[in-house]
């Protein structure tokens, strides 16, 4: 049962064919199992699980019914979840006991999940490869020399190794989307504002956004029932009436618009990746769909762009640590300006430094019309890319990452690493929604294609998936090496 | 745009990072290599573009200003690494 769906399990626990305490009790072994050498959870909250699964299943007894009860989930460590440890993949959290939990958090607990554990990730979620965490790096499960993506790559690896049913994660410039490509499962980035950014800890604020990382596009609609809609707590969560993310994942293809970027064709994409997006969008014509190349001219430019706009509001964001409220605090400081500098240089890695020291030069004296106000005039050239895009076709589809998960340590120098992110970028900078999933496998590696949709197109994006997902099966491949077996499912 | 080690080192002081001679000169290269980057979107001419700052242009929410939180001090206290009589302990700031 491990391997199977949230939707599967749901039917199942209601049905009564397994309860909440065993399929949490299965979980917990495969992560005692497994995380060792995948490295994909900073902490595993067993004790509760197991009390929270038995209160599930005595709900369930009393007679609730809603679809996530009992569900075990995974919170990315980006998440403040009350009374658990929260780090942010960060030494400068490393002993933080978050006093309160995110909106989000709130939310599944409210929806009656299980929570498992907090996952890995890239240290305050800047980094591509998970291999910025404090915790050490998380490793692929299709091959354990490889990098599952980032920053939410401890999510993305868990739910690929059947480690939990579901997990969140964060999208500031790929972060969700990235790593489910390299871990062949469904990843999904909602417009701006759609899910409440409240607890949880922020890295750029006009760019983060909160999404669900499952095994299908089925999973990723009925968790988005869950965690979308507004929170006073955050005010750029956006008002808009409810909406049932689920009610039209069957609705025919036929009549789509497809809008295919010439951009994301360019030099620089693989062969193999190339070929398994092109084969989808010829599964989608004989879905009825039609096909018409459209012009993000200003593509090229989101990566620059997105280094001016996301390191500055970190650098603002940042500056909250600084070791007297709460986290590290360098040994024996001379003064004040020696406790901030020595705790801020010890509590953060180089690549939050990095970031830190950039964005502070873009906003310095003298620099913020060259380089953040240019930055978000930029911005404004992507989003009208897109509005004229999207006035003529429904969604735009591309790859999602220019190639297949490398190795660990092989990209050393961060531009090369930034350079990761060029599909995806673009669409944080316009605030849209869009999701990856599986296309396909070239040399034992998954590959991830891009669904982009308009403005609060969410479930037009959930509905093009599922349909894919309902024609082809690249979303049930499983990671060969730690496949699950029989007897722990 | 031009960058040497004293600007670097102005950076860090104002980010309330220290940078130590022996990583000055590293932390320099990496700056200017992203900084490359950066300057990539110098080539647009964006003289009549409005800046965007949100994606929907949408205007903050206002409430009503009145108090909704509770007085949590204790327990948000006990996060602190050094605290005293409802008091943040920090090194001596004035002589």
């Amino acid at each position: 049962m491990i391997n199977s769906t949230v939707a599967e399990i749901s039917a199942a626990l209601q049905a009564g064919d397994i309860s909440s305490v065993e399929i949490t009790q299965a979980y917990l072994n495969r992560i005692a199992k497994l995380n060792g050498e995948l490295n994909a959870f900073i902490t595993v909250c067993e004790e509760s699980a197991l009390e929270q699964a038995a209160a599930a299943d005595a709900a369930r007894s009393a007679g609730n019914t809603s679809p996530l009860l009992g569900i075990p989930i995974a919170h990315k460590d980006i998440f403040c979840t009350k009374d658990i440890l929260t780090t942010c993949g960060s030494r400068m959290l490393h002993n933080f006991i978050s006093p309160y939990n995110a909106t989000v958090v709130e939310r599944f607990n409210e929806a009656g999940t299980v929570l498992l554990g907090k996952t890995n990730m890239d240290e305050f979620a800047m980094g591509s490869s998970n291999e910025t965490s404090f915790f050490g790096d998380v490793k692929n499960p299709w091959n354990t020399e490889c990098v599952p993506g980032g920053s939410s790559g401890g999510s993305a690896a868990a739910v690929a190794a059947d480690l939990c049913a579901m997990a969140t994660g964060t999208d500031t410039g790929g972060s969700i989307r990235q790593p489910a490509a390299f871990c062949g499962i469904t990843g999904f980035k909602p417009s701006y504002g759609r899910v409440s950014r409240w607890g949880m800890i922020a890295f750029a604020s006009s760019l983060d956004q909160a999404g669900p990382i499952t095994k299908s596009a089925e999973d990723a609609a009925i968790i988005l029932n869950a965690m979308a809609g507004l929170d006073e707590k955050d005010s750029t969560s956006i008002d808009r009436p409810a909406e049932e993310f689920t009610a039209s994942l069957n609705q025919p293809l036929k009549g789509l618009r497809i809008g295919v970027p010439k951009q994301h064709f360019a030099q620089g994409l693989s062969t193999e990746i190339e070929k398994a997006v092109r084969d989808a969008l010829a599964e989608y014509k004989k879905l009825g769909a039609t096909i018409k190349e459209v012009d993000l001219t200003n593509s090229h430019l989101s990566v620059s762009a997105y280094y001016v706009v996301a390191p500055a509001e970190a650098s603002a964001n940042l500056s909250r640590f600084d070791g007297v409220r709460y986290g590290y605090r360098c040994e024996d400081p001379v003064d004040l300006e020696d406790m901030y500098k020595r705790t801020r240089s010890e509590g953060f890695g180089e690549e939050v430094k990095r970031r830190i020291m950039i964005g502070t030069y873009a906003l310095s004296a003298g620099y913020y019309d060259a380089y953040y106000r240019k930055a978000q005039k930029i911005r404004r050239l992507i989003k009208d890319d897109f509005d004229r895009a999207f006035a003529e076709v429904d969604v735009i589809i591309g790859p999602t990452s220019p190639h297949t998960a490398f190795k660990l340590g092989s990209k050393s120098d961060p531009v090369s690493m930034y350079l990761e992110d060029i599909y995806t970028i673009a669409v944080n900078l316009a605030g849209l929604p869009a999701a990856s999933i599986p296309v396909g496998m070239a040399n034992g590696m998954p590959m991830g294609m891009q669904i982009i949709g308009a403005y609060f197109d969410e479930a037009k994006i959930l509905n093009v998936a599922h349909q894919f997902q309902q024609h082809t099966d690249w979303h049930k491949q499983k990671p060969g090496p730690i496949a699950s077996s029989d007897e722990e499912a | 745009m031009a960058l040497d080690k004293s600007e670097v080192e102005k950076i860090a002081h104002l980010a309330r990072l220290h940078v130590s001679d022996s990583e000055a000169e590293g932390v320099t290269t990496r700056i200017k290599d992203i900084l490359a980057l950066i300057d990539q979107m110098q080539s647009v001419d964006t003289e009549s573009v409005e800046p965007l700052a949100h994606p929907l242009d949408v205007v903050q929410r206002l409430r009503i200003d009145e108090v909704t939180e509770e007085n949590q001090r204790e327990s948000l206290q006990k996060l602190a690494p050094a605290s005293e009589d409802g008091l943040y302990l920090v090194p001596k700031v004035l002589e």
